[in-house]
């Protein structure tokens, strides 16, 4: 991948949460090696606590993210999880505690959120630094499978293309941290497998962190390294997924850790357990 | 009998007959057999109604009330004192622009209000982008306009003419008075009804401030902008019949006003025509405008 194209900033914009981060730039950039383990953080939250009116949504959370690594975020709805993933995106500042995250992060919403009056390669570079070339879009939007729609007006798009725009329009910032809020909660249930499936991909080729909020374990399950499980503002339960890649969702083991999971977010599941 | 404890190996009686059913008879759809439907046709909307055009059949009304009015007037009816003949008034229009007299008052007119909108233009659209882009701009701009529009425009003749005189400028400031009004309202509701999540996604990608007004509310705010500039254009030429009816020395107004005083009703009717035909040319120019910067929305069916 184009890597320089992408970067001209690249010198000066190290990134910079932790003193820790700088040793471990290099290993990073190698994308190929997605599983190998990193000492780096990309994400350290600690006493994070956020109120709204009064009340506690988030309450002296802890988290830490490593650098590379695919952490899934599961809870009730109103738990809270979207909050936290908007505090990371540092569009809820309104925060008491410790938040470090990197400087390049980016965020892929549940709607795509496209700029209805940008060509969908404009809306793909908007707010990159400087003047970016064109093809900077046309190869960031080849990499989800877009090419043919780069000249499109956004709601010329369907559904699943728009968010693969908007997925595009993320991963064009060459982030350290990839942030999903349910991106594929609006998606037909064929081309949710499809984006999942995307996902997963880039992922493993850009080598990013990503924290991904949903509410659907299977998809948790499927993607990430470590599921987290959110309850009444803080991390209540953690669940590392030690499954081979590419997963397979008839696998046991697949259903056992998918049942223990909806066990921990209210669902009965026996009988799954039986 | 069912295809599901069909054994595998036979599905040839079974299957041939649901599979293919348009091949066999309607009426072999069970085992027992069914009367035949009573089946009519649907006829397609354009086979019905193909002998005459539709344009033909619009323009058949007004044609039709030309002519009862030709008639009525021919016949004395209608005298000319009340209305003109069309014919009349086609010939007094002809008269009018080849003697330059309605050409040079139409310019008059044009270059009133064209001066008039851009005033109010730039007042109505600076305004709203000081109330709506920053709060304090709210707070101090917003009340004063919101007052301010509830006061019917015309009713300020009388007093521009003892701050302006009777030259051109009360009559530019009342058109310019009639237009910064929908114009504020229309782009300052437009800029306040931007999606607040694409501004937040504007802010995820590290847009600036200015960044996000540039790309996000400017672009945002438009189709109100175009709604608002369609009411102010509707508005200057009523603000205009006014501003020339009183005390006007030039102008489409003042030919009107020349010709209630001869009792011509000709040219009157005739500078009515100007007036719906300046009218719809400045609703042709927002179209067209409309069809060009607003061509992102999903709603747009002009091309």
């Amino acid at each position: 991948m184009a890597t320089d194209v992408h970067r001209p900033v690249n010198h000066q914009v190290t990134e910079e949460p932790t003193a820790e981060a700088s040793t471990a730039e290099e290993p990073k950039r190698d994308a190929s090696k997605a599983e190998a383990p990193r000492p780096a953080q990309a994400v350290r939250v600690e006493g994070l606590t956020r109120s709204f009116d009064g009340r506690a949504v988030i309450d002296d959370l802890r988290l830490d993210v490593r650098a590379g690594e695919f952490v899934a975020l599961l809870g009730r709805s109103g738990c809270g999880k979207s909050t936290l993933l908007r505090i990371l995106a540092g569009l809820d500042r309104d925060i008491e505690g410790t938040v470090l995250v990197p400087r390049r992060k980016a965020v892929a919403f549940q709607a795509p959120r496209l700029m209805p009056w940008k060509k969908v390669w404009r809306n793909v570079l908007l707010g990159l630094p400087g003047k970016p070339a064109r093809a900077v879009a046309d190869q960031a939007l080849g990499e989800v499978g877009l090419s043919h729609r780069t000249d499109a007006w956004p709601k010329t798009l369907s559904g699943g293309e728009a968010q693969r725009a908007s997925l595009a329009r993320a991963l064009v910032r060459e982030p350290d941290l990839l942030l999903l809020d349910e991106p594929f909660g609006a998606l037909d249930a064929l081309t949710r497998i499809k984006a999942q499936r995307l996902v997963g991909e880039l992922w493993q080729r850009r080598g990013c962190a990503v924290l991904l909020v949903t509410h659907d374990v299977e998809e948790a399950v499927l993607l990430a390294d470590r599921v987290l499980v959110m309850d009444e503002g803080v991390i209540a339960h953690e669940q590392a997924i030690d499954l081979d890649r590419p997963r397979d969702i008839t696998d046991p083991r697949f259903a056992e850790i998918r049942g223990q999971l909806l066990e921990r977010l209210g669902v009965d599941t026996a009988a799954e357990a039986a | 009998m069912s295809i599901s404890h069909a054994p595998p190996d036979s599905p040839e009686t079974d299957i041939s007959e649901t599979s293919h059913p348009n091949a066999a008879e309607p009426t072999a759809l069970g085992p027992v057999p069914v009367l035949p439907l009573d089946l009519e046709p649907i006829v397609p909307t354009s086979s019905r109604h193909t002998r005459v055009p539709r344009w033909l059949r619009r323009t058949t009304g007004p044609v039709l009330l030309l002519v009862l009015w030709q008639l009525l007037s021919s016949t004395g009816v209608l005298t000319a004192d009340v209305l003109a003949s069309p014919g009349r008034i086609a010939q007094v229009a002809g008269d009018l622009i080849s003697d330059g007299s309605l050409t040079s008052a139409m310019t008059t007119s044009l270059q009133r209000v064209a001066g008039g909108l851009l005033l109010g233009g730039l007042i109505g659209t600076g305004l709203a982008l000081v109330a709506g882009l920053f709060r304090i701009g709210e707070d101090i701009v917003d009340a004063p306009v919101q007052m301010l529009r509830t006061v019917p425009f015309v009713g300020l003749i009388p007093l521009f003419i003892i701050w302006f005189g009777i030259g051109e400028a009360p009559k530019i400031a009342i058109i310019t008075l009639g237009v910064t009004f929908p114009l504020y309202l229309n782009v300052y509701a437009g800029i306040r009804g931007v999606d607040a999540q694409l501004i937040e996604a504007g802010e995820s990608l590290g847009l600036s401030r200015w960044g996000l007004v540039r790309h996000v509310i400017l672009p945002g705010a438009l189709p109100g902008a175009m709604t608002g500039l369609r009411y102010s254009l509707g508005i200057s030429w009523l603000a205009l019949v006014f501003a020339e009816q009183v005390n006007a020395d030039s102008g489409i107004g003042f030919l009107m006003v020349q010709a209630r005083d001869f009792l011509r009703t000709d040219v009157i009717v005739v500078c009515l025509i100007v007036y719906a035909f300046l009218g719809l040319l400045a609703d042709f120019i927002v179209r067209s405008l409309e069809r060009l910067l607003l061509q992102w929305r999903p709603t747009f069916t002009g091309r």
